[in-house]
């Protein structure tokens, strides 16, 4: 049992924090809002010179070889300034798939740019019947000759109206619900037949509504085996929960940060509006949530990157069910106690309300979770009895 | 970072689960399996096997009768003890007034009372609460007045858990009343069996179990010596104790046991012709607990860990005994929806399964939880300040 951070997280969460407080101040979010990219690419490339789009890629791609918690600490703190550059959504959901799924040729083409900061990936999974289920996706890829046909439409993809490639989850056999028949096919942002229309999410940031009619890549584009894409992405799915359980602890924190400083300067009845105990009993209710979501959030980044698919998806349900629940309330919480002043859209705390509420969200909200971890195949085990877990065929 | 313990604690508690079950004597077995309740008997014949083992006081000073374990072992240690569902060992004399003697008893203290303690010889129970001090302990109004070698104490003192089984009670005694209410106040240690004037009068819980005691003192005379550091200096002895059980009196592993009794229960529960667990609402609301409780443990051990590295746990360890005691409760009220009818059985023979039997009084006895050990209201008071920062 170790909570430390080593040497080396302690100086990456530090050099992030600097970083972030010095380039990055939730004023340059504020204005990136307004923007259609919704992010700035020399901010990128410059994270690519810092090493932490790599975190989670081998050294021989131009990565830093590490673990979810290296990533935890950078996410963290991004969270703590609202940092929009598409860490979750490019290097985590985007390159992930690639990194498990390609072949050499393709992680290298793929991933190197994106590590060095120069391109940006993004996962096309959600449809309008999917909701947070992998399997349920219907949109489907046709073998023509050397080339895949795809057709269909993806919803609400992060990072869709900037990324340089797509990675696209189709149905290359099967009917949705099917395990099997599900393969990765990557295209690119200017493939014919491709309509990415920008949309504008509550947290200011970008997501797209992708139209595939008839485009066609050539069939090298293919990730890994054709038909067995599903736990390859529903792991990446437990990843992106992860980073996002991390994220938004950084944001917690900052939360109660900001109403801990505003009840004790803010003055009514002539006094700190912190000397009452409604309001100080509030504070901590907040506090022991902002606890929870951080270790939460260590379970999740510990075991997101555990070989066991149950101990990983019972960690990462429980961390993002965490964050749903706790993280909600301390956003909801800030803004009553911030009082009127909260509810503008003047003041930053709403950014992070608004940001919270996106991540709990994203993959998979308390409802989705509890059911996921409900209907693990361990849940009316005994602590340590084995469990079998089925793989999908193709 | 590494959520694991090390194969040797791993081991370790594999070496202790073996032990407990080859330990308990068939009738406490019985009972451990059918979830019934113990009686002080039970309770105090469990405490000698302990401590024929070396075991009743894992984390005394070894000079004392401790282990010599560390935190972690101890921690372990206490874990397996409540997931075999032994019977409790009460915490007034093994972890409240020892430690106390051991770090505040005169020589002559430690060598009268702590063999005792530990042979469970003597039982002891816990004089702090009165009717007019209860969240607002420092305003103890029960008064020992020192008439040459001896102090004459009158007063009444209340909550007094256990006090019907006990030979000694320690108390705080308000020694002066002329300064600040904190600083008149004297630890004091009382024998209950052999001297006048003190008399004990157990009263019924909610729980319907005669749980606390009232304690009455009339005139009655204690040796001086049996005071326990300086005269006057009795809240900062007494403050020593606060804080030091964050980690068990969080009820993270009580909770956790009562999570598998959910779902043993719920398996074997047939509601309209399905077992209660495949019902989606009611298997989601055993879910959400384990879930709510998964956290909460991984704040456990990050304070565990601080404790094990020799440094004071840091502000993750206050969220334990707020949030913790909220989940003990939660997780006797779904045991409550689990039992429907059977919830309103009082301590009937054969008229529901025996695992069932005690849950609606626990149920009843645990709505203290959130009150017991400074209540969660006034845990919340010393958060906002001490932590938070918020003005006082």
């Amino acid at each position: 049992m170790d909570f430390k951070l080593t040497e080396t997280q302690e100086m990456l969460a530090d050099s992030v924090r600097q970083f972030v407080r010095k380039e990055s101040p939730v004023s340059r979010m504020r204005a990136l809002r307004e923007d259609e990219r919704g992010w700035d690419p020399a901010m990128w490339k410059r994270f690519g010179e810092q090493g932490w789009i790599g975190i989670l890629y081998p050294e021989e791609l131009g990565g830093f070889g590490g673990s979810m918690v290296d990533l935890m600490v950078v996410l963290e703190q991004l969270g703590t300034t609202l940092v929009p550059e598409p860490m979750i959504e490019s290097a985590v959901l985007g390159g992930l798939p690639v990194l498990y799924a390609g072949n050499d040729a393709q992680k290298s083409r793929l991933l190197e740019p994106m590590i060095a900061g120069q391109t940006s990936l993004a996962l096309a999974l959600t449809e309008a019947e999917t909701r947070y289920h992998v399997n349920l996706v219907a949109m489907e890829a046709r073998r023509d000759g050397d080339k895949w046909i795809l057709n269909g439409e993806k919803r609400f993809v992060p990072n869709g109206q900037a990324a340089d490639h797509i990675v696209v989850v189709a149905r290359t056999s099967g009917k949705p619900g099917d395990a099997g028949g599900l393969s990765l096919i990557v295209v690119p942002r200017d493939a014919g037949g491709l309509e990415i229309k920008n949309l504008k999410g509550m947290d200011g940031r970008r997501y797209a509504n992708l139209g595939f009619s008839n485009v066609a890549v050539a069939s090298e584009n293919l990730l890994g085996e054709e038909g067995r894409a599903l736990h390859i992405v529903e792991r990446v799915l437990d990843q992106a929960a992860a980073a996002a359980c991390c994220e938004g602890s950084g944001i917690a924190q900052t939360l109660l940060l900001m109403t801990v400083e505003y009840l004790n300067t803010r003055q009514q009845f002539g006094v700190p509006i912190g000397s009452f105990q409604a309001l100080q009993h509030r504070a901590v209710d907040m506090f022991v949530e902002v606890e929870l979501c951080k270790s939460a959030a260590i379970l999740a980044a510990v075991d997101a990157d555990a070989d066991d698919p149950l101990l990983r998806q019972a960690s990462v349900s429980t961390a993002k069910a965490q964050l749903a629940s706790g993280g909600t309330y301390v956003s909801h919480q800030a803004t009553q106690l911030h009082g009127g002043i909260g509810v503008t859209d003047e003041h930053d705390l709403g950014l992070y309300f608004k940001r919270m509420h996106v991540l709990n969200t994203l993959f998979g909200d308390e409802r989705h979770h509890t059911e996921r971890f409900a209907s693990l195949g361990c849940f009316e085990k005994e602590p340590g009895e084995r469990v079998e877990v089925a793989e999908p065929s193709a | 970072m590494d959520l694991s313990f090390t194969p040797e604690q791993q081991q370790f508690r594999a070496d202790v689960r073996e032990w407990i079950q080859s330990a308990m004597p068939p009738e406490i077995k019985r009972k451990a399996e059918q979830w019934q309740h113990y009686t002080h008997d039970d309770t105090m014949a469990w405490h000698r096997i302990l401590h024929k083992q070396g075991w009743v006081a894992p984390h005394w000073p070894k000079e004392y009768g401790g282990t010599g374990w560390d935190a972690a072992r101890q921690f372990i240690f206490n874990e397996e003890l409540i997931r075999a569902n032994a019977p409790q060992i009460p915490p007034f004399a093994i972890y409240m007034v020892g430690p106390l003697l051991v770090e505040y008893g005169s020589p002559e203290q430690k060598e009268r009372f702590l063999p005792k303690m530990l042979s469970g010889e003597e039982y002891w129970c816990q004089g702090y609460s009165e009717p007019n001090a209860g969240s607002d302990l420092a305003n103890v109004q029960a008064k020992a007045e020192l008439q040459g070698d001896h102090f004459i104490v009158n007063g009444q003192k209340t909550w007094t858990s256990h006090g019907q089984y006990a030979d000694w009670i320690f108390c705080l005694l308000r020694t002066d009343a002329s300064g600040k209410k904190q600083e008149g106040i004297s630890f004091v240690l009382v024998d209950l069996k052999n001297t006048p004037g003190v008399k004990v009068v157990p009263f019924i819980t909610t729980g319907g179990m005669p749980s606390f005691c009232d304690t009455y003192f009339e005139d009655a005379k204690v040796p001086k010596e049996n005071l326990v550091g300086p005269l006057n200096g009795g809240w900062t002895v007494a403050k020593a104790l606060l804080g030091h059980e964050r980690i068990a009196i969080s009820g993270i592993a009580e909770t956790e046991r009562m999570i598998r009794w959910l779902k043993r229960q719920a398996s074997e529960t047939r509601v309209n012709g399905h077992r209660l667990i495949d019902e989606p609402s009611f298997r989601a609301k055993i879910a959400r607990l384990e879930m709510r409780l998964k956290p909460l443990r991984i704040s456990q051990l990050r304070t565990l860990a601080s404790l094990q590295a020799g440094k004071s746990p840091g502000p993750e360890s206050s969220i334990l005994k707020l949030r913790g005691t909220e989940l003990q409760q939660n997780a006797f009220e779904l045991a409550m929806e689990l039992m429907g009818h059977n919830s309103i059985s009082w301590f009937n023979d054969d008229a529901v399964p025996p695992a069932q039997f005690m849950v609606p009084s626990m149920h009843n006895y645990l709505r203290a939880a959130t009150i017991y050990g400074g209540s969660n209201e006034i845990q919340k008071n010393v958060i906002a300040k001490r932590i938070l920062g918020l003005p006082g």
